[in-house]
């Protein structure tokens, strides 16, 4: 299958206490490849949840979500390696604060694609010269601010050249200053065609940087259009009052 | 005498006899042997013990962690079963171990289990090793259990399976958080494989012992049995806190 539809959600549905609670209740998508997508919305509203079903860190219920043309969530499937193709950047990092920023980037490269240490190694720096840590490579994640473990962070996934990153609010535990530099290598990393599934708070970013913008609540997605069409003419009611308040 | 109050006569009396109780304990025949050759096998046992429990401990820790963690959203099947039956074993390992005292866990292991075996210092080996793995794998599992979900996320969405995100990730962190307490754990085994002599093991405090019945003299060996453990404990101490320190390196 050789199309720009890189991930296509049919009907996903996740529930818990036995459907009393409907975090997703029947969300159907498509995200297609060099698409920048970001998931706004209230809190509880399912988008952390959509998001991390994306690469099954959580079980949908029912429906169905193919990556690729292939269906993640069959039992047949190896998710693993799906997962390679597949980078996840989390709201606290999750760095392995065990190891340096080096070995956190080189460890999957490494054990997974079987890249040579040498290879990895320079791939990593590369990637670290990209976001202007290259001096940090020898750092322990506990030694760097929040906006360099981030950005650490995003790398990290990069290494793995994934073929689509998945943010879960990535600036939401950052100090307010550090959300700058963060949204940056993003807004760079968009300009070079990656294609990326947001869950945000930053409407700014949103706005400016996504080329499409779902919005949830409660579980299903109430508006999904260009920027333009969200914010300068919310036409749902629901979107009007969420907007009013972030806004 | 240069001291400025004089001497009770029992410790002066005390002190004149300390040089011949020391010839009669240690010199006479050789006697010190005995504590040296026990100690010796007192360092394998526990040295080998140690190995077996941490092995033990290790797979019995993320049995019953795996468990805990995915039972429960794992479909039914092979899988599942496999994992339920070994997590019941373990259960019932930790349960029994754990419940019952170490002597008699090793004499029936050198009277029943390998009554036919004359190999005493294997006997005590795996007495000892299997008894501390059940008391190593409850104190890997609060250490696995310690790390925050996040770091598992992490290595799950970069591809690794559950056992590689464990070995790499997980793993290497739990064992940083329980150190302290398995230092413990190992202090208390050296200190526990002085009952081998219920199986006629000739460890360190048998050999004291043997000596105190030699010489009816029970003061000096059991003394200097006590001094070596005492040293080997604080030599061992100090060793853990200097690891301790450099592994603390991540943190600064």
């Amino acid at each position: 299958m050789n199309d720009d539809r890189l991930i296509q959600v049919t009907d996903l549905k996740k529930y818990y206490n036995n459907g009393e609670i409907r975090a997703l209740d029947g969300v159907t998508t498509t995200i297609g490849r060099g698409e920048v997508v970001a998931i706004i919305g209230p809190s509880g509203s399912g988008k952390s949840t959509f998001l991390r079903s994306l690469n099954l860190l959580e079980r949908p219920s029912a429906g169905k979500i193919l990556f690729e043309g292939v269906d993640i969530t069959s039992p047949k499937t190896d998710i693993n390696k799906l997962r390679q193709k597949m980078g996840m950047v989390f709201q606290h990092f999750n760095l392995f604060p065990h190891m340096t920023v080096l070995d956190n980037m080189t460890l999957g490269p490494r054990k997974l694609l079987g890249m040579s240490k040498e290879d990895a190694e320079a791939k990593a720096m590369d990637l670290l010269a990209k976001v202007a840590l290259q001096d940090r490579a020898g750092a322990y994640p506990n030694q760097l601010s929040g906006g360099q473990k981030q950005r650490i962070a995003i790398v990290r996934a990069l290494c793995m050249s994934p073929d689509v990153l998945l943010f879960d609010e990535p600036t939401s535990a950052l100090d307010p200053e550090m959300v700058g530099e963060v949204l940056d290598v993003m807004k760079q990393l968009a300009s070079e065609g990656m294609t990326m599934a947001v869950v945000t708070h930053e409407m700014g970013f949103a706005r400016e940087v996504a080329s499409r913008v779902i919005f949830m609540a409660e579980g299903k997605i109430i508006t999904d259009g260009a920027p333009d069409e969200i914010f300068n003419d919310p036409s749902n009611d629901r979107l009007r009052t969420f907007l009013a308040k972030v806004l | 005498m240069i001291c400025c109050f004089d001497m009770p006569a029992w410790l002066s009396e005390w002190l004149a006899g300390i040089g011949d109780e020391f010839i009669l304990n240690f010199v006479k025949d050789d006697r010190y042997m005995y504590i040296v050759k026990g100690l010796g096998l007192t360092l394998e046992v526990t040295f080998f013990a140690v190995l077996l429990g941490i092995a033990l401990g290790i797979i019995c820790a993320i049995v019953r962690s795996t468990y805990d963690k995915i039972s429960v959203e794992m479909r039914p099947g092979f899988g599942k079963a496999v994992l339920s039956f070994l997590n019941a074993v373990t259960n019932l390992y930790l349960t029994v171990i754990r419940g019952t005292p170490v002597v008699v866990q090793l004499m029936i292991a050198y009277f029943v289990i390998f009554a036919s075996s004359k190999n005493k210092v294997l006997v005590a080996i795996l007495a000892f090793g299997i008894n501390s793995g059940a008391y190593v794998a409850e104190i890997i599992r609060s250490g696995i259990m310690s790390i925050d979900q996040g770091q598992f996320e992490a290595g799950r969405s970069l591809g690794f399976n559950y056992v590689q995100t464990m070995i790499y990730i997980i793993i290497p962190q739990a064992f940083k958080n329980v150190l302290p307490a398995l230092a413990n754990e190992f202090i208390v085994l050296l200190k526990e494989t002085s009952v081998s002599g219920y199986i006629g093991l000739e460890d360190m405090t048998k050999g004291g012992d043997i000596i105190r019945s030699r010489t009816y003299s029970a003061f000096m060996p059991l003394l200097a049995v006590a001094a070596i453990y005492l040293v080997i404990v604080m030599f061992f101490s100090k060793m853990v806190s200097l690891l301790e320190r450099r592994l603390r390196n991540s943190e600064r």
